[in-house]
């Protein structure tokens, strides 16, 4: 066969088969595309800050590594704020002092000012059971939308291989194949949404902590006072004795979760990405599930969003009211579409 | 027992202080010989060691929720202990002898992200 010219630089013979793309690249284009996989010079990178240890750890070591190896990243806190009071309010304060010791500029996007609900309303509604899943996700939307505003490339969070472990674990224990597939990669892009990745898969929680034991970081540590998401207490619980007994438990999990391969079939069955209908947000249906919450809430049917039964209820009631409050319609990542208005230092 | 008290300092974070009066610094002396089975008279004495001083925090220091600090014995699962700023895993976890002057650090990695 004659030789082949890389796919990347049009120039050089290729020497390898890229098995994740299938191009064949030659040694120089490699190792570039190989060196920054993760990260280039110049990206924009918003790192997930809640004041807690794994987020302010991740940040310290991410300003870190960026100044000790010139990464050439532009690193910024972007911070959600849920609206918990005696919560939320305190943590942030952590966040606050954060971007002045690692000279940061910091975004907070308040779930109040997106969805027009703070948490404390959303418990006052619908009381303590389902909240954590309006948190959850209300949190990530807000995220992806935070990081647009910012204009970033990339959204880092802290997740530890103990969250991680704890993720495959629920996903097994609810069936849910989608997830179980996607939340052992380190980094994940769908069309429309912006980079994300989680670079502490491998960092056990134990390692944070003494790492920010020993560094003298300045985090935050009170359990959110609305956490009853007893399921996940649970698993987390149930992880801790199994790690007690063999500390290798948390890896094995994981990697038991990367080992799992969905069939094609089975994948076939599974919805296929779209956008919202009424906020523009990728979704698997018509609406995305904040809407669904949103619209819940708005109407006080706040089950609709949860259960298949409050769903159809809400149909039954007839269409959306035209002066329903919905949530600004989501501009997709791109340059130059940064209007940022960050927190006075 | 006649044997005179050991003073340490023992510290609580990463939420667990607030199981302890949401101090967390503590000034704390304890006898420097106790009976090998926990308020147990009756049994063989021992030196002092973290094993007596876990139990002796709980009913002396620990304000509320115990199942939050200790299980089976020993502090839960998800504690870190440290004993003059290393791992207590190297000095013998509950075993380590306890000395004058020493620190003992509770951290708790279950809270918060
Ligand atoms: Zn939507």
């Amino acid at each position: 066969m004659p030789p082949r010219t890389c796919a990347l630089c049009s120039t050089n013979r290729a020497m390898l088969k890229r098995p994740k793309t299938g191009q064949q690249i030659c040694r120089e284009c490699f190792f570039y595309v190989f060196e920054t996989e993760l990260f280039k010079p110049g990206d924009r990178v918003a790192i997930g800050a809640s004041g807690g240890k794994d987020s302010t750890v991740l940040a310290y070591v991410m300003k870190t590594l960026n100044e000790r190896y010139n990464y050439g990243l532009e690193l910024f806190l972007l911070s959600i704020d849920e609206g918990i009071t005696g919560y939320r309010d305190d943590s942030l304060e952590t966040v606050k002092r954060n971007q002045q010791q690692y000279s940061m500029p910091l975004k907070i996007l308040s779930y109040d000012e997106l969805y027009g609900w703070t948490m404390d309303a959303i418990v006052s509604q619908v009381g303590r059971k389902n909240n954590c899943t309006f948190c959850g996700v209300f949190r990530r939307q807000a995220l992806d939308r935070g990081a647009s505003m910012l204009g970033v490339d990339h959204i880092v969070t802290g997740h530890n291989a103990d969250d991680i472990a704890e993720t495959v674990l629920m996903n097994i224990m609810r069936g849910d194949i989608a997830r179980l597939g996607r939340c052992t990669s380190i980094c994940t892009q769908g069309e429309d949404t912006i980079k994300r990745s989680k670079p502490f898969k491998y960092a056990y929680e134990k390692e944070i902590v003494m790492y920010a034991y020993f560094k003298k970081l300045d985090y935050f540590s009170t359990e959110c006072i609305y956490s009853p998401d007893a399921y996940r207490g649970h698993a987390r619980v149930f992880l801790k004795d199994l790690e007690a007994a063999r500390p290798s438990a948390i890896i094995d999990i994981i990697h038991s979760g990367e080992a799992f391969e969905i069939r094609e079939e089975v994948k076939a069955t599974q919805k296929v990405q779209q956008t919202c209908k009424r906020c523009g947000y990728m979704s698997s249906n018509d609406l995305c599930k904040a809407c669904t919450l949103l619209e819940g809430l708005e109407r006080g049917m706040a089950q609709a969003g949860i259960t298949d039964r409050g769903r159809k209820k809400l149909e039954s009631e007839g269409p959306a009211p035209e002066n329903l409050r919905t949530i600004p319609f989501y501009q997709p990542p791109s340059a130059g579409n940064a209007a940022i208005l960050l927190e006075a230092p | 027992m006649s044997e005179s008290n050991v003073s340490l300092k023992v510290e609580f974070s990463g939420g667990l202080e607030l199981l302890f009066s949401n101090q967390r610094s503590h000034k704390v002396a304890v006898p420097g010989t106790v009976p090998t089975k926990y308020n147990d008279p009756s049994s063989p004495s021992k030196p002092a060691d973290i094993a007596f001083l876990i139990h002796y925090l709980r009913d002396n220091l620990l304000k509320e929720r115990v199942e939050l600090f200790m299980e089976n014995d020993t502090v839960r699962p998800g504690i870190l202990v440290l004993v003059n700023d290393t791992d207590w895993e190297l000095e013998g976890e509950g075993q380590y002898v306890l000395k004058e002057g020493d620190e003992i650090v509770f951290i708790s990695t279950l809270h918060g992200g």
